[in-house]
């Protein structure tokens, strides 16, 4: 059982009459790098919103370190050791950085209202959070509001917040978009580094080239429907994923 | 000298209240429009405790504070599942709703209110005046105390989060239920002690001193003083408390005068008198949200 840290059961996301993930199953093992791709629309962060307690799936189970977590508030998936960023990044905008990375660290003192009326602004604590901003690269900006940031160090930020809860899994949702391909290749060494500390990263990406150089295996999804499931590279040459991507008749140019 | 020691006691009341109304809008970072209400549960807890049940007023406090603070917990728990301008009208609506009761229902003095409140004692003297002011005084520092110390606390980070992000905040561990629900329980608690001395300096208390408009009113304290800062409501108090003392001839349009100060604060002025980017600021803190 410890071998498995993330298990999606016949999940299924209705809106109305949207099927947005449509009866969906993988397994993700301890210290994996599990990729999630798809064309656009294809339920991708719809079912990481499931998995982080965003949304309680319409039907199926998530299974998070063996125990069944589905329709767990976002705030108790984190104290269980999940950790996420966002597709839109979503800062504390008025909060310095470093500040923003105080939030989660602060997580066992959450729990229990007297701890929580203990200083937040500690010498431990903000040397925690610039040694996790020297991690991802922005400690030089600590003292900067959030929201002066340009995008891609706003996509570190929030990779040092989700690092900070020190998670045992960790949801990547499009964390390489929008970035230079420095920043890429700088982002990319980050994950293996969070990987090789036993940490398993389940990640959305768009950036193929990305996707399959960082992935153990890849989920397709498409339609809301798993597609494939495999290694990369026998991903890369499945014909039905070539064919979502791409369109009917696309083969002969894919390969 | 009477006259001014008055003014400054109705000042630094509302002071208080909106001290509290800041930890709710200023640092959690929800809006509620009914703050008048919960300084009107303070009101009358103490004046019924201190007429009915022949407490005097310490000996009410405690229990003040704990009524105020359960109704606040009650009527917050479904209330702060809302957002923005859902939570504004149901806010309003529970102004509206705990006026009506303190007018229709018997138990409270109905229209009538409730009269002879005694004075508060202190070592067997009635404090009347300055030594009234003084008390206020006290009450005013400490909630200025509680904020500071509320602001350096975790929870006031994880309100802080709550207010800048709520999903990211969520996922970060913080529960915006519960650090809502704990915001709007100091602040409801700080206006029941308000409330309190308000009855017992008025000694006569009826429903409509504790209507809408005065919600309107701490608000608007809020947002000239500076929302989310220390001494920002402080400010707003004073100011606003003082305004229709000194332009007393214009006292008919107190109410478009006081719209047309928070009108023009919002269009220049977002942050309030003390708020991050205005210059006065940098005289009263070093950085914006910690107070």
């Amino acid at each position: 059982m410890d071998e498995i840290i993330l298990e999606v059961r016949a999940v299924c996301m209705q809106f109305g009459g949207l099927h947005a993930v449509e009866n969906v199953s993988f397994v993700q093992r301890r210290g994996e790098i599990l990729g999630l791709i798809g064309p656009n629309g294809a339920g991708k962060t719809t079912l990481f919103n499931v998995i982080s307690g965003v949304y309680r799936p319409t039907s199926g189970s998530v299974l998070f370190k063996g125990r069944d977590t589905t329709g767990f508030p976002p705030h108790r998936m984190a104290e269980l050791g999940l950790g996420r960023t966002f597709q839109i990044v979503r800062p504390f905008p008025d909060l310095t950085v470093i500040e923003n990375v105080m939030v989660p660290l602060h997580l066992a003192r959450y729990r229990n209202i007297l701890a929580s009326f203990t200083s937040w602004n500690t010498k431990t604590i903000r040397s925690e959070a610039l040694r996790l901003l020297e991690e991802t690269g922005i400690a030089d900006l600590a003292e900067l509001r959030a929201g002066l940031l340009p995008l891609g160090n706003q996509r570190k930020l929030e990779l040092a917040r989700a690092l900070a809860l020190q998670p045992a899994l960790l949801l990547l949702d499009e964390t390489f978009s929008g970035l230079r391909h420095e920043e890429i290749d700088i982002i990319a060494n980050l994950v293996r580094k969070v990987r090789e500390k036993g940490i398993s990263i389940l990640l959305i990406e768009h950036n193929m080239k990305v996707a399959m150089g960082l992935s153990d295996r890849v989920v397709v999804l498409d339609h809301g429907r798993l597609l494939a499931e495999g290694d990369p590279e026998s991903v890369r040459r499945n014909p039905a994923v070539i064919e979502a991507y791409l369109g009917k008749g696309s083969m002969s140019y894919a390969s | 000298m009477n006259y001014l020691v008055t003014v400054a006691i109705f000042i630094g009341i509302q002071a208080i209240a909106a001290n509290g109304l800041n930890v709710i809008v200023g640092y959690a970072g929800q809006i509620s429009l009914g703050h008048a209400a919960f300084f009107g549960i303070g009101a009358y807890a103490s004046a019924l405790l201190t007429t009915k049940a022949g407490m005097t007023f310490w000996q009410a406090l405690p229990f003040v504070l704990l009524i105020t603070g359960s109704i606040g917990l009650l009527l917050g728990m479904p209330s702060l599942r809302l957002r923005e301008d859902f939570l504004a009208v149901t806010t309003i609506g529970i102004n509206f709703i705990v006026e009506s009761i303190f007018q229709y229902i018997p138990f409270f003095g109905g229209a009538l209110g409730i009269s002879n409140i005694p004075s508060i004692r202190l070592f067997g003297t009635r404090l009347r005046g300055w030594p009234f002011l003084g008390v206020v005084a006290f009450f005013l520092l400490l909630s200025l105390l509680a904020n500071r110390k509320f602001t350096k606390s975790c929870a006031g980070l994880a309100c802080f989060a709550i207010r800048e992000e709520e999903t990211a905040a969520a996922s970060m561990g913080v529960s915006p239920v519960r650090f809502k629900l704990l915001a709007f329980v100091i602040g409801t608690a700080m206006a029941g002690i308000a409330g309190a001395l308000y009855a017992h300096t008025m000694r006569f208390i009826a429903a409509t001193d504790f209507g809408f408009p005065h919600s309107v009113n701490f608000m608007s304290m809020v947002v000239l003083g500076g929302i989310g800062t220390l001494w920002g409501p402080t400010l707003g108090a004073i100011i606003l408390g003082l305004l229709p003392e000194i332009f007393r001839p214009l006292i008919q349009y107190r109410m478009l005068i006081n719209a047309l100060i928070l009108l023009l604060m919002i269009r220049f002025q977002p942050g309030g008198i003390l708020g991050g980017s205005s210059v006065l600021a940098r005289l009263f803190r070093r950085r914006p949200s910690h107070g």
